[in-house]
């Protein structure tokens, strides 16, 4: 069985608007040296898939730097390889009401040239910002295996009603009855929808003509729900944990994750599954000879002179003379000249933290500072 | 494809290196590791492209295979190009000729076929044997400026140290006067720094000359140089200041590895203007743990430190367990180093694991030598690796042995 793969890179922005000014969701740097979409891009081509669509709406710049010809990815091939998918304007200001917040299913539609092109038997979708190491090759064995299709990714685990999230019904064997959006009332655990399917994709491209003659708009409300009694519509569980960032604090928890060595392992260490992302060719870090760096992760091409302790530095970053950071986040080229102290402070790229500044957040609500700033 | 260019560059890196000893038994000695991340290759290769010379021929004969492998199609130092790039040129099988490479000069006689398709009007002869940062493209100027035959960089060195060089005594113009390969009683001190422009014609001219010879060593600095200052061709001499090494020897290479620690490191590889490229693996970023100690240090991606490391330059992927102590040394990709151990002044070649409680080297102050420590070795637990000391697979396998019979 052969499949392509579609990766929505920006749906959820509006979560955490303070990284996605000027970026997408996929594009968001994420524990030192990746941004969110290397996880997603990474499973699929751990999965020996090697023809993928990147779909796309707006703030796309950094993403289309980020992946360029796919290379890091091996991607870039004569045959399939990396396509990004941007929209077709005309096309969109036609469709749906919400004009260019675009839904799933709408982005999906504007790739139906590139679906019906394909000669790939079923299409992987899934949203291009999961932070997880999954073997996508047992989720696509199982959905060949049981004929459905599609198949729809679930996680098991606690909801209580912080998060949105949407729960997935099913019966026992195995088959999907329906997704709804979890409400407060009964916490418990249940199977969370992943967003992430397999679809046949003769049956995705006759549903796609369906959903734009009915003016649809939501995949799981429109097409999952719908299709439930007419079609193979099956449930398959993932065993890997898979986190999604669903605000600033969100974003800050999960960095913080990657300082417990079982997360790292879980993610960052798997045989023969790799994270890859673009290499950047940074200069391997320099610890000066009075620095004092605890329980960090550190990307190459920082020069750290300061104290650094439960932090998260990207590349490039520099660390001044009888400064301290803690509990900090500090993106690509981020600057902290002397005698500063920092804690649960987010900076965006190329931030300037000038001599002797004091800023402190609290983890609840990290200090977050723009991209190209000064302070 | 081939296009006209202006210059060729030709790096010669087929050499051994057989005095780095067991860093240099399975691979050639411009593919031994540097800096943290870098190989010795990245240095002519990236001060190629940075000087504006995007066709380079890369000599391989030495266990060429990580050599070959490491160059590929050049992309790391963007030398991925359409017309020209980066090549790597074996000794091959010829209709009249089966041979292998019998000296620098033969090496680029035997694929003057490889120059001849880019007709460039200069050609540009490396080796892979050195830690610098040149601006090529200032010597080349240089050799159109003087109307040289040929241009040779110099450097500086200690009248104590000349005898190892090729030395030469200049003019006040620069002009090589005379040029003598490794003298006992050295004239001068401007030290040959085996960097070599042609202008082409002559070079070819010179190389048939010396093929026919049968005395010849076929060497650029025993036979084509001197044979072009006997004829009386105008020979100039390229002054270099910057940093330069030879990176030889053990405690060269060490050295080298140490300038790039401290306050004001005497090579920085930081400036932007000027990268050094490198093939890289993506690993995960560096950690570093609650209690580990990190001081005066270059470390990379994919370390993971619990122990403490001080004045030392870890390649990709070192693991130094807790209460572990790496002083004054150099690890290359992988090695890791169990709980309690303790290294001292070594240089440790990659994914050897050291178990707990190992003592290899001395501390520097005291140590009289540098300790070498082979690859892919697993040092068992306890094991005593004293100062000075060559470990490879044959002591490995004599401790091991040694421990049968306690």
């Amino acid at each position: 069985m052969s499949a392509v793969a579609i990766l929505f890179a920006g749906l959820n922005e509006r979560q955490v608007p303070e990284l996605t000014s000027e970026r997408t969701m996929a594009s968001v740097p994420f524990a030192c040296r990746y941004r969110l979409i290397d996880f997603m891009l990474s499973n699929v081509v751990n999965a020996g898939i090697t023809h993928v669509g990147v779909l796309t709406h707006y703030n796309y710049q950094s993403l289309m730097d980020h992946l360029g010809t796919g290379k890091d990815w091996d991607l870039a091939r004569r045959n399939g390889g990396l396509h990004i998918l941007p929209p077709f304007i005309t096309a969109f200001a036609n469709f749906g009401v919400s004009g260019l917040s675009a839904t799933r299913l709408e982005a999906l539609c504007s790739a139906r040239s590139f679906l019906s092109d394909c000669t790939e038997d079923t299409v992987l979708i899934s949203d291009g910002d999961l932070i997880c190491n999954l073997d996508l090759n047992d989720f696509l064995r199982a959905h060949r295996e049981t004929g459905a299709d599609i198949t729809v990714a679930v996680q098991r685990r606690e909801v209580a009603g912080k998060y949105e999230v949407s729960v997935v019904r099913s019966d026992s064997n195995g088959r999907f009855l329906e997704a709804t959006k979890f409400n407060d009332s009964v916490p418990g655990e249940k199977d969370v929808q992943v967003q992430l399917l397999a679809v046949d994709r003769t049956f995705l491209l006759q549903q796609l003509t369906e959903c734009v003659a009915h003016g649809y708009e939501s995949l799981t409300q429109d097409l999952l729900n719908r299709c439930a009694a007419t079609a193979q519509v099956r449930v398959y569980r993932i065993s890997e944990s898979c986190e999604t960032v669903s605000s600033l604090a969100d974003y800050y928890r999960l960095s913080m994750d990657m300082l417990d060595p079982a997360t790292r392992e879980r993610l960052f260490a798997v045989k023969n599954r790799p994270v890859l992302t673009r290499i950047w060719n940074s200069v391997p870090t320099v610890y000066a000879g009075d620095s004092l760096v605890k329980n960090s992760l550190v990307a190459d091409g920082c020069v750290i002179e300061g104290i650094v302790e439960n932090s998260i530095l990207f590349r490039g970053v520099h660390v001044g003379k009888n400064t301290s950071v803690e509990n900090c986040i500090l993106l690509p080229d981020t600057y902290v000249g002397n005698n500063a102290y920092l804690n649960c402070v987010i900076t965006d790229k190329r931030v300037t933290v000038r001599d002797g500044r004091v800023l402190s957040g609290h983890e609840s609500r990290p200090f977050f500072i723009e991209k190209y700033v000064a302070v | 494809m081939a296009k006209k260019k202006e210059i060729v560059a030709m790096l010669l890196a087929g050499g051994q290196g057989s005095r780095l000893y067991l860093l240099t038994e399975r691979i050639a000695k411009p593919a031994v590791t540097f800096g943290g991340k870098y190989h010795i290759i990245d240095f002519p290769l990236s001060n190629c492209v940075n000087s504006g010379i995007d066709t380079v021929g890369v000599l391989t004969q030495y266990q060429p295979l990580a050599l070959n492998e490491y160059v590929g199609n050049g992309l790391p130092w963007d030398l991925d190009r359409t017309y020209g790039g980066a090549r790597t040129l074996p000794p091959y099988q010829a209709m009249d000729r089966s041979e292998w490479y019998k000296g620098t000069a033969n090496a680029v006689y035997q694929n003057m076929n490889f120059i001849d398709k880019f007709d460039p009007d200069y050609v540009m002869v490396l080796s892979g044997d050195h830690i610098y940062r040149m601006d090529y493209a200032e010597m080349v100027e240089f050799h159109k400026q003087k109307g040289a035959v040929c241009t040779i960089a110099v450097f500086d060195v200690p009248l104590d140290e000349a005898s190892r060089f090729g030395i030469m005594e200049t003019d006040g113009d620069d002009r090589v006067r005379s040029f003598e390969e490794k003298p006992k009683v050295p004239r001068s001190t401007k030290a040959s720094m085996g960097i070599y422009v042609f202008s082409t014609d002559a070079l070819r001219r010179y190389l048939l000359a010396d093929d026919a010879d049968e005395s010849s060593e076929k060497d650029f600095g025993k036979n084509v140089i001197p044979a072009m200052l006997r004829a009386g061709e105008p020979l100039y001499a390229f002054p270099f200041r910057g940093y330069w090494k030879d990176v030889g020897t053990i405690r060269s290479l060490w050295e080298a590895n140490m300038d790039l620690l401290g306050e004001n490191p005497a090579l920085s590889l930081q400036d932007s203007t000027w990268r050094i490229y490198s093939r890289s693996d993506v690993r995960a970023p560096q950690y570093i743990g609650g209690n580990a100690v990190v001081r005066n240090s270059v470390i990379t991606e994919g370390c993971e430190i619990y122990g403490q490391v001080v004045n030392s330059v870890l390649s990709g992927g070192v693991v130094v367990q807790k209460n572990a102590v790496v002083r004054d040394s150099v690890l290359f990709d992988d090695v890791v180093v169990g709980e309690g151990t303790c290294v001292d002044y070594a240089v440790v070649d990659g994914r050897t694991v050291f178990g707990d409680g190992c003592r290899v080297g001395a501390p520097r102050e005291t140590a009289s030598e540098l300790t070498l420590v082979g690859g892919g070795l697993s040092v068992p637990d306890g094991t005593s690796i004293p100062e000075g000391c060559r470990f490879g697979a044959k002591e490995l396998e004599t401790v091991l042995k040694g421990g049968k019979n306690a």
